[in-house]
């Protein structure tokens, strides 16, 4: 019996969040790492309330990115030949697996965006507006930067030396992805439209989805 | 430099092989290539009728059940979350994975991490996933080291239900005596060429 396409990406998706559930290394590592890096920064440019409620959407984001494209790397990239040996003769098919795999990257930088974003509103004072749209926003960064950790991770895995390529590939990707965050948060305080700025993020995520699955055979057959 | 050259096998339905030679012979590059698993740099060969080198080799990785050196199972996982992700890849009902691993003698270890089996249970789990996906090939890359006795009547077993099943069986081993009371004919590699 055929398994689907989707079929595989939810077996692929499944498995991660259940590895991660048993190893917690995003809950209990790179989560309070990043939690460490919010409550240093105040420590660093002053406890003054203007400057900290200016910075801290910008902080926010920047650990976000860092801190998430890590956990997505971390994922793809850690993987054994032997797991990978034992992955490719399911015959799973390789776009099925990045779409599986950067799911679960997605929805455990949800979790990762919203535990770090109360901290920063209660570090940094950060007063929101229009709320209706924040979930859209961290949704399209946190699918963007899985997408674009998973495809990230998929290159290390080909080769342990192309691990020192993963800044050069990851920052010109992510720097779109900041802007548009950035912008769109900067909007809702301002009151102006935002829709610029989730267009953008609506490209970022789609060039990236499309970038990822049409590597993914590739990548894999090189690994 | 190439790890083989001058190698010339077919091997049919119904029939089992043995590879015997040293270390670094290229026992393990050949079946790695027939799994699809890497890649030819020259020559020609294909499996199940498709080419080695062509990029649709990984339809036919289902049909070939390769066990290599080290088990593959996540280490997160219980055997029985291991198996069942190869099942539900491979569209194969949940059920046969229980079976599976209980009739390997793993009945009492189906909910036990991976990392917190012996090698031997984790070998055997590999076994397991072989009878759960009845593949038509069967690639064994030194299947009977490291096991006790049991375990190395399973691996007799899995060859012979494989060629029973119609199926062909390629192993790769340094025990001359047991592989050659198992397989059909036996071929000696060295310095990456077949004799």
């Amino acid at each position: 019996m055929s398994v689907s396409f989707f079929g595989q990406a939810r077996t692929v998706a499944k498995r991660d969040l259940l590895r991660e559930r048993r190893s917690g290394e995003v809950v209990w590592v790179t989560l309070p790492f990043g939690a460490v890096a919010l409550l240093l920064i105040p420590i660093a440019i002053g406890t003054d309330a203007p400057t900290l409620r200016a910075v801290g959407v910008g902080m926010f984001w920047v650990v976000v990115m860092l801190f998430g494209v890590l956990v997505s790397v971390r994922r793809t990239g850690a993987d054994s030949q032997s797991q990978k040996d034992m992955v490719s003769l399911t015959g799973i098919d390789p776009a099925a697996s990045f779409v599986g795999s950067a799911a679960a990257s997605s929805l455990l930088l949800v979790v990762f965006e919203v535990i770090l974003g109360v901290l920063t509103i209660a570090l940094y004072d950060i007063r929101i507006v229009g709320w209706a749209w924040v979930p859209v926003i961290l949704l399209l960064v946190a699918t963007g930067l899985g997408l674009l950790g998973t495809l990230a991770g998929g290159i290390v895995a080909t080769d342990r030396s192309a691990a020192a390529l993963v800044p050069l590939i990851v920052a010109p990707m992510s720097v779109p992805l900041l802007i548009a965050a950035t912008q769109s948060f900067e909007g809702l305080r301002l009151g102006h439209s935002i829709l610029t700025w989730i267009l953008m993020l609506v490209v970022v995520v789609l060039v990236l989805a499309i970038a990822g699955v049409l590597s993914a055979r590739p990548l894999q057959e090189t690994g | 430099m190439p790890i083989l050259r001058d190698v010339d096998l077919a091997v049919m339905e119904g029939e089992s092989v043995g590879l015997f030679g040293a270390n670094g012979a290229g026992k393990t590059t050949l079946l790695r290539l027939i799994a699809t698993l890497a890649r030819p740099s020259a020559g020609t060969g294909s499996v199940f009728g498709t080419d080695l080198a062509s990029p649709d080799r990984f339809v036919v990785r289902p049909r070939i059940g390769y066990i290599g050196h080290t088990p593959g199972w996540y280490p997160e996982l219980t055997l029985r979350e291991n198996l069942g992700f190869v099942a539900n890849s491979m569209g194969i009902e949940r059920g046969r994975v229980t079976a599976s691993l209980e009739s390997v003698g793993l009945g009492g270890a189906i909910d036990r991490r991976a990392d917190r089996c012996s090698h031997g249970m984790k070998r055997r789990a590999e076994f397991a996933r072989i009878l759960m996906t009845e593949p038509g090939l069967l690639l064994l890359d030194e299947p009977h080291s490291a096991l006790d006795a049991d375990a190395i009547d399973l691996v007799d077993d899995l060859v012979a239900r494989t060629v029973r099943r119609g199926g062909a069986a390629i192993l790769v081993s340094h025990d001359h005596a047991r592989v050659e009371a198992l397989v059909d004919r036996t071929h000696e590699i060295s310095e990456g060429t077949l004799r």
